[in-house]
């Protein structure tokens, strides 16, 4: 370069300094460091329950880590950069080593050193064949080699191979194929999506019509839900099994489902849904994330009306299955809203698919319904569902009932077929039980190209670090008593392992015990000199 | 799957066989190494400084004959470490044959699991080198002492009865992930082990390190075993990754096990580039390999036992 102006100056040092291995050896240490508190701290995107539970315990600590990211370390700016960083230095120093790697591979083989004897590996022999003959030998024996043959003053024949170029090209593709996982696995997360739904195992439908079908959605920043694959499913049966001590076994939900080719002709296809068995719709996946029970309740109005529904309520010991929740009912026939908010009914409380009672408390003793029983409180007045606050399906408004606006009615452990009845002459009855599995549908376009790269990582990997780069040389001078005196030499560019003994058999091949040969002692062949 | 009790109360025993077995080996090692030939230098320095157990045996009149014993004790804790990874190996074969599956679905299997392939591969590295490192085999000891501990831990506190897998587990990737995992993991604590010893052996002056293998040694040891290792980790996590699109829905999603698995993946990528870089070289990668492994036995125990997450069922 000339005089150089400052300012190119400066982008040159930065540009050097950011792509120098040192750098790169910060980056990765400093990427480790900042992975950690992504292990160490509740996620929002993983457990958000588990984030609220840490915000309670520690209310100065939290909201400083959370304003810094900690709740969200893969998506705060700080680990990006330090991504970025590290792929911008990669790519400054992979682009010129590959460059540099074209070029090598149209060049031949670096010319003969004068002096063989000064190189890690060397053996030095006589033989009476001509000097052209022990080179023509020498170029049969390396096959595989890449080999020049070149010519010094007074008759002397040289060869020069090298062999391992693949060493550097697995690096240069592990590097490479990096950058492309890191891309494949940012369009993934850009256009895909994610979104889990309740079920009843009971025949009942789910259609992947938009987000709204789902009861949490979440979207890569792309995707609106205007155009997610079309399918349905409908869930008809579901099967648990179970160890005598409560472990599960198995599984299974037996599943109908139209694929985006089916709507129209309106064919249905069986599937088995089990764990670790998705089911798979080009590029839609669902899976077999969860189950539950959903008791059912038949509630008769004083006025002789009906009303059914079967709600999820949520396990809250996976190990017994005893599920928590709520079920609500509108009084029918209502019409003044101010009446209808007197008379809302919600039936809260425990769930046990095999019932176990200390004294009337309920709890379960297996996960498998055995013996089914409900201990619900039916509470009457205002649910709050028109407050315009959200609320939860698996429980009812607190402060609705801390207003006074919503009221204990009753209490009862019920058994199925069972019922009771309220002051008001309203009839609860415990009709019995479904159960519902929860789904995830999954959509990531890229993930065939997240393998496709991983897969490359690990051959570029595999190869770079199998692989030695090594040199062979070979002098044939006409002289000596015999007739042509040869020289060997070698040198291993990368750690040494192993071309030691490598060298010797090409020696033993070269220059047969026959010949006059004196070898390196075998001590120095292990000295190790590496590339890079 | 029904569980053959009978089988697995014979793998129980085999178990605690081989960890005897590795505790003996361990103390003859040990023993060998005290009394090993130490430099001149480092001998007066012992000397001077009253020493222990070592003095005993250096200041014995002949000086040849404990050297002897030395050596034979040697070869003989090599020979019992052999026999104790076979009976640790029938200890693993058993189980699998017990439940019927590959036996590494806890903590307590995949402890047994990894420290029998530390210890493989230990037994070939000495192979290997059995030319060029004749003082390699002294370090048995502290090879076995990870070990000894870590099957230790797993025999008691983390013991787990023989059990079929929950459905979650139950896919033919378990085999094919988790024993990637136990294998990366087994062959890095020997290199791990080796990269402690390497920082001893370059403090000089240490009275501990004057008796290791040349640092050059040690150092080759630890950068091989982490050049096989690092390929059969980055396997276990793409292996980790296709499983967990199949069981979870995606192949990533940070989960603690794998962020840390990533971590320790970074470390020792690390590792391999400070070692081929100018002014790294060394003490400084010896430190970066000693914290890979950190991270993996932090992955190992933290993250399984502390912290929630997807992993968590192969805990206790």
């Amino acid at each position: 370069m000339t005089q150089a102006n400052p300012v190119t100056a400066a982008l040159r040092n930065t540009w050097r300094g950011l792509t120098s291995m040192r750098t790169a050896l910060m980056l990765l240490f400093l990427l480790a460091v900042a992975a950690l508190p992504g292990a160490l701290l509740p996620q929002h995107s993983l457990n958000p329950q588990r984030v609220r539970t840490y915000f309670e315990q520690h209310p100065t600590l939290a909201p400083v880590l959370d304003r810094l990211g900690f709740f969200d370390v893969f998506a705060s700016p700080w680990f990006a950069a330090i991504y970025l960083l590290l792929f911008v230095s990669l790519v400054g120093c992979v682009v010129p080593r590959s460059i540099d790697y074209a070029r090598q591979l149209r060049k031949p083989p670096v010319i003969t050193p004068r002096n063989l004897a000064r190189l890690p590996h060397h053996a030095h022999g006589e033989t009476a064949v001509s000097a052209g003959e022990v080179i023509a030998a020498t170029q049969r024996r390396l096959r595989g080699w890449r080999v020049a043959v070149r010519d010094e003053p007074g008759g002397v024949r040289t060869i020069s191979a090298e062999r391992g170029y693949l060493r550097e090209a697995g690096n240069l593709v592990f590097h490479l194929a990096l950058l492309g996982l890191l891309v494949a696995f940012a369009i993934g997360k850009l256009v895909g999506y994610q979104g889990q739904v309740i079920v009843l195992a009971n025949g009942s439908q789910f259609c992947n019509s938009g987000p709204l079908a789902y009861d949490s959605f979440s979207p890569g920043r792309s995707v609106d839900g205007t155009a997610l694959t079309p399918f349905c499913l409908q869930v008809n049966d579901f099967n648990a099994t179970y160890l005598p001590t409560g472990e599960a076994e198995d599984f299974r939900a037996a599943l109908l489902y139209q694929g985006p080719g089916d709507l129209t002709a309106g064919t249905w296809h069986p599937y088995q849904l089990r764990v670790n068995d998705p089911l798979r719709m080009g590029g839609t996946r669902v899976y077999l994330i969860g189950h539950g029970y959903a008791p059912q309740f038949t509630v008769t109005f004083p006025d002789g009306q009906q009303r059914s529904a079967a709600v999820q309520w949520a396990p809250v010991e996976l190990g017994t299955m005893l599920s928590e929740g709520t079920t609500k009912f509108d009084p029918p026939g209502v019409t003044d809203d101010a009446v209808r908010r007197t008379r809302q009914l919600a039936i809260t409380g425990l769930f046990a698919p095999t019932a176990a009672f200390r004294g009337s408390l309920l709890s379960s003793g297996f996960p498998a319904l055995l013996d089914p029983a409900v201990a619900i409180d039916v509470l009457k007045g205002d649910l709050g569902n028109n407050s315009g606050r959200g609320q939860s399906i698996f429980s009812i408004d607190q402060s609705m009932v801390d207003s006074g606006r919503l009221k204990q009615v009753a209490r009862s452990n019920l058994r199925p077929g069972e019922q009771l009845t309220l002051p008001d002459g309203t009839i609860v009855h415990f009709d019995g039980v479904t159960r519902f599995v929860s789904l995830q549908v999954s959509y990531d376009p890229a993930q065939p190209w997240v393998l496709a790269f991983a897969v490359l990582v690990l051959g570029g990997l595999g190869l770079s670090l199998a692989v030695k780069r090594r040199r062979f040389w070979a002098r044939a001078a006409p002289g000596g008593p015999v007739g042509t005196v040869v020289e060997l030499g070698g040198l291993a560019r990368t750690e040494a392992a192993g071309y030691g003994e490598e060298f010797d058999r090409i020696v033993a091949d070269l220059l047969p015990p026959g010949t006059a040969r004196s070898p390196v002692p075998a001590g120095a062949s292990e000295t190790s000199r590496e590339g890079r | 799957m029904p569980i053959n009790p009978v089988l697995a109360s014979y793998s129980d025993l085999a178990y605690g066989t081989a960890l005897v077995l590795y505790l003996l080996a361990m103390v003859l090692h040990f023993v060998e190494y005290a009394a090993a030939r130490v430099p001149t230098t480092a001998l007066a320095a012992t000397v001077a400084a009253g020493g222990d157990g070592s003095v005993a045996t250096l200041a014995s009149p002949a000086g040849v004959a404990p050297r002897a014993t030395a050596a034979r004790m040697g070869r003989s804790a090599v020979a019992l470490t052999g026999l104790a990874a076979l009976v640790h190996a029938a200890s693993l074969a058993l189980r699998g044959a017990a439940i019927g599956r590959v036996p590494w679905a806890n903590m307590y299997e995949f402890i047994s699991a990894l420290c029998f392939v530390a210890v493989a591969g230990w037994l070939v590295t000495l192979y290997r080198q059995r030319r060029t490192a004749t003082a390699l085999p002294r370090l048995g000891g502290f090879v076995l002492l990870p070990v000894v501990v870590l099957m230790f831990l797993g025999g008691t506190v983390l013991y787990a009865q023989a059990a079929p897998l929950i459905p979650q587990l139950n896919s033919y990737w378990i085999t094919i992930h988790v024993s990637a995992a136990i294998a990366a993991t087994g062959i890095l604590l020997v290199s791990g082990v080796a990269s402690v010893l390497y920082l001893l052996a370059t403090r000089t002056g240490a009275r501990l390190g004057s008796r290791l293998p040349d640092s050059a040694t040690l150092d080759r040891v630890a950068y091989r075993t982490a050049v096989v290792a690092l390929p059969v980790w980055t396997f276990a996590i793409i292996t980790g990754a296709i499983w967990a699109e199949a069981a979870w829905g995606r192949y990533w999603g940070w989960d603690p096990k794998e962020t840390c698995a990533l971590v320790a993946w970074v470390v020792y990528a690390g590792y391999l580039h400070a070692r081929a870089t100018a002014g790294w070289r060394g003490p400084w990668a010896a430190w970066i390999n000693v914290a890979g492994f950190g991270v993996m036995l932090f992955n190992l125990f933290f993250i399984n036992i502390v912290i929630a997450g997807f992993h968590s069922y192969a805990g206790i």
